[in-house]
């Protein structure tokens, strides 16, 4: 078992249950993707701006590639600066085409392994992005891009803040996916609309894509007609609020969270770490601690700090405060392999 | 000629030894590096043009912009900001 870790200081790779030396030190890596025999990196040097890695000789060596990069800015009065903030997601599809999610809010692919980026400019020119707002950050970003297996020309994208979007022509044109969904954090004539909802997490089932699950800002819900209606899963405990979620790659009808307080809050409740499992779609939940620390534990785990592998049995758990954990039994149990990491961004089975 | 001179602590993400380049101001200074060096650009200006928040320039020992005027003995100096880190 071979996972990533990336961290406000570097890059770790988690080789046979053992820490290895870590690339990039000193860098937050914001988001990792292996494609066929290349393995990416997205950086975010604190004062350099945004970087891209790329090794062919699985982390050997790595070279620098492009960045997404915006276009010129016109003077529009668009408050929101044309400027890459940070990469927050990195998917590749089947023809190896990768494709970046970022603050703040635009999407790129890149069909020569990182060479040039383009950037989505249907989505980018949609009148409703202006509505858009940071979640988390300064500005709007994608964190969320779910690649339909049966059909790559079918992307559906989570937004902070900015709702569910989906493609079905590869990304010619877009319509918002996120009805179903409420935002309590808006006044109530705007609770219901679907371009200021706020999902932290969007995962697909692979085997089952038309089943997608959602850690929203104000609790979890699912659709089981690929992202056309979303509907609110209440049995989620020990509370609805969290960034992360991950889905069994086989059984739609299993998923895990890792709840937290609401809203600024953000540490687990009662100072318990634990992960939520649901194995019947959401009608109920098992609060799952064995292995966690469970008391005075202030771990949070941000929206890409929980990962399943494609068998569908062993989890990793990253959290703000440098914890890691595995599972090798679907979260029934859990292994510590530090406490002491930098702040985990991502993990991300190889 | 002006003479520009990265931090070292850039070095160790892009080759950037100290050199002599042409220009009237910082901005055309830095150009003629970029055109010779273009994979230094990017971790000076942002994809706008302008510098990033987090770099700073100095002219002859005072804090400049882009814009500053500089003259053939000036000695720039690209600095990364205690902030950012």
């Amino acid at each position: 078992m071979k996972l990533f870790v990336a961290t406000r200081k570097g890059l770790f790779v988690l080789n046979q249950s053992k820490i290895e030396k870590p690339h990039f030190l000193g860098d937050p890596v914001t988001a990792v993707l292996r494609e066929k025999d290349n393995l990416y990196a997205a950086l975010n040097l604190g004062h350099f701006g945004v970087k891209m890695r790329r090794s062919s000789n699985d982390g050997a060596t790595w070279e620098e590639i492009a960045v997404p990069a915006y276009p010129p800015q016109p003077k529009s009065g668009e408050k929101t600066p044309w400027k890459l903030a940070q990469v927050w997601a990195l998917e590749s599809d089947p023809a190896g085409t990768l494709w970046a999610g970022t603050i703040p809010g635009g999407l790129f692919k890149s069909s020569d392994r990182g060479a040039t980026w383009t950037l989505i400019d249907s989505l980018w020119r949609r009148p409703e992005r202006a509505e858009w707002f940071g979640g988390g950050y300064d500005h709007p970003g994608i964190h969320s891009i779910c690649i339909d297996p049966r059909d790559s020309r079918s992307i559906t994208l989570g937004v902070s803040c900015g709702g569910v979007w989906q493609t079905r022509d590869r990304g010619e044109t877009w319509r918002l996916a996120s009805h179903g969904m409420y935002a309590e954090f808006m006044p109530p004539e705007r609770r219901n609309d679907p371009n200021i909802q706020d999902p932290h997490r969007v995962v697909q089932c692979a085997a089952h894509p038309d089943v997608l699950w959602a850690q929203h800002h104000n609790g979890v819900f699912r659709s089981t007609d690929g992202s056309k209606s979303w509907h609110e899963v209440s049995a989620i405990k020990p509370s609805k609020f969290g960034f992360a979620v991950a889905v069994h790659p086989n059984d739609p009808d299993t998923a895990w969270f890792v709840p937290a307080v609401k809203d600024e809050c953000r540490v687990p409740v009662d100072g318990k770490l634990a992960v939520a499992r649901t194995r019947d779609g959401g009608k109920s939940f098992q609060v799952l601690a064995k292995g966690l620390p469970q008391e005075h534990a202030y771990d949070l785990v941000y929206r890409h700090g929980l990962a399943v592998d494609a068998s569908g049995k062993h989890l990793a758990l990253g959290s703000t405060t440098g914890g890691l954990w595995i599972s090798e039994d679907q979260g029934d149990s859990w292994k510590c392999l530090s406490t002491q990491l930098p702040p985990i961004y991502c993990v991300r089975f190889s | 000629m002006p003479r520009v001179v990265f931090t070292s602590n850039l070095q160790r993400h892009v080759s950037c030894p100290a050199r002599d380049a042409a220009g009237e101001t910082v901005s055309a200074v830095l150009q003629e590096v970029f055109d010779k060096e273009p994979q230094i650009r990017g971790y000076v200006l942002d994809e706008q043009g302008d510098l990033r928040r987090h770099v700073f320039i100095f002219v002859d020992g005072q804090r400049a912009r882009l814009t500053h005027p500089v003259r053939e003995s000036s000695e720039i100096y690209v600095l990364q900001a205690l902030t950012g880190g």
